[in-house]
């Protein structure tokens, strides 16, 4: 693998994350992490509809005229994104009776139009494809670090398998509701942020702006 | 860009003179349009034509594994069409409660139905407080016997909650008013919200609830929040699901329409004097 290849897949794991730099893809992240096992498919879903569009789209990306290129973009998207339903319903059909809509969803998922937009117009595609493998990937890392948390301390599971038995069930551990709902996978999600910035101070933004000193010299 | 340049030298013709086209001219985005959505509606409809035999025995099988939850029957994935064969599939004529023998049981799809002229009629704004806007003439519901006892009666229901009809069965215990069980197999409400009607603690409220007072009058009700102890209502009242006001109305008034005159009343009154 060339260097721009692998830097392709293993930056967006945590120095460029979809999510904890970008933050991009963050609405999916609250919805379906409330356990691991929703979190892993929606993580091969998402990963390969990002890994196939970007690659079709790279294919493409002398021919797209710029007047339609976004909706050439989103029909391709779409397209992969109904095709990734059909195969669910009919290969896991449990997964996705409970992914529900948000299956569907990806196709508004920043992460993927971002990629396009941002690396497939401009890359050829075996690149653009790994691009899209390592983004899914960056993606999916953090949304299995945040069902980690919310399941196991929400009820007291991982993956469905008891770790932490419940009051309910005659164990110990009273599970934190809250875990459940889509909010706390913001708290989770800034946590993590924080973490990452703290260890890696490169990716803390500079501010918008400062209060700036008029010199002498300088026209307004 | 060496690879698409390659691509344009070999091809000649027709082919290459559109991808030599500028890309903004009028012609080439059109063309462009046009072939795109082509490809792309093959793509999808191949997926959805090859997959669609796998996605419809699923739902079968969800269905039957969704009626043995309701009536509590307990299966290990693999017993499903075995234990299934306790049931008794009947035809019920809604408006009379009598049973009809002359459809086929096995065959008859009510949801196919409900959207057949022929065979529903349109609720007026009045009767559709479950907002399904139509309603099959013949309802299949499934009898759990044992010998010639019925020991369980599981109905089909229907209706709309946020963003989605809900489907779902809910079994009654041979008084035709005692709740045994409740499990939706179709909806897109909002998963950890209105989605939590999948939830089995939710479920598990149901049991022992009585849909009907002494004097048969419907009473049961979603209440929002917990459902106050000593109440007198108590037995007929379900806790709503927390942060799914509408979906925890929609599910009551599935449940009023159904078991009330529109739905399942007149069959349920003459199984309850037939005792």
């Amino acid at each position: 693998m060339t260097s721009e290849a692998k830097s392709n897949v293993l930056d967006p794991l945590i120095d460029n994350n979809p999510i904890t730099l970008q933050v991009l893809g963050v609405c999916s992240a609250l919805a379906v992490t409330s356990n691991m096992m929703t979190a892993l498919i929606m993580s091969i879903a998402l990963t390969s509809v990002v890994a196939c569009s970007n690659a079709c789209i790279s294919l493409i990306r002398n021919h797209i005229p710029s007047s339609i290129r976004i909706i050439v973009q989103m029909t391709i998207i779409a397209s992969l994104v109904i095709v990734v339903d059909q195969i669910l319903k009919a290969f896991a059909f449990e997964a996705s009776k409970q992914l529900s809509v948000f299956v569907g969803l990806i196709i508004t998922n920043c992460i993927v139009l971002g990629r396009a937009e941002a690396y497939a117009m401009k890359n050829p595609p075996f690149l653009s494809f790994l691009d899209g493998i390592g983004n899914g990937l960056g993606y999916s890392l953090l949304l299995m670090v945040v069902g980690f948390f919310r399941e196991l301390l929400g009820a007291g599971k991982l993956f469905g398998y008891t770790i932490l038995t419940t009051v309910s069930e005659g164990g110990w551990y009273l599970p934190n509701g809250l875990m459940l709902l889509p909010p706390s996978a913001f708290f989770v999600i800034g946590l993590i942020i924080w973490a990452v910035r703290s260890w890696k101070t490169e990716q803390v933004e500079s501010p918008d702006y400062q209060i700036h000193q008029v010199h002498r010299t300088e026209v307004l | 860009m060496s690879d698409t340049d390659n691509l344009e030298k070999k091809s000649t013709g027709l082919f290459a003179s559109v991808l030599n086209l500028p890309n903004d001219s009028t012609k080439k985005t059109i063309i462009i349009a046009v072939v795109l959505c082509f490809v792309c509606s093959i793509l999808v409809s191949a997926a959805a034509v090859i997959l669609k035999p796998m996605q419809l025995s699923n739902k079968k099988a969800d269905i039957k594994k969704n009626i043995l939850a309701v009536a509590d029957l307990k299966s290990n994935g693999n017993d499903i069409d075995e234990l299934f064969k306790q049931f008794e599939i009947k035809i019920v004529d809604l408006e009379t409660g009598e049973y009809v023998d002359d459809v086929d049981s096995a065959t008859y799809d009510q949801r196919k139905a409900s959207s057949d002229p022929a065979q529903s009629i349109n609720l007026t704004g009045e009767q559709d407080i479950a907002g399904i806007g139509h309603r099959a003439k013949y309802a299949k519901i499934y009898l759990l016997k044992d010998g010639d006892q019925i020991k369980q009666i599981v109905l089909p229901v229907h209706g709309y909650g946020l963003w989605s009809t809900l489907y779902g069965f809910l079994s009654l215990e041979n008084d035709g008013n005692t709740v045994k069980g409740i499990k939706f197999y179709q909806h897109a409400e909002t998963p950890g919200l209105g989605g939590e009607v999948d939830n089995p603690n939710w479920q598990a409220k149901w049991v022992g609830k009585t849909i009907f007072d002494d004097q048969g009058d419907l009473r049961f009700e979603i209440v929002r929040g917990q459902v106050a102890a000593g109440n007198a209502a108590e037995n007929h009242q379900v806790d709503g699901l927390s942060g799914a006001t509408l979906t925890s109305k929609g599910v009551s008034n599935m449940v009023n329409y159904w078991l009330g005159e529109g739905g399942f009343g007149p069959y349920l009154t003459k199984l309850r004097t037939k005792g």
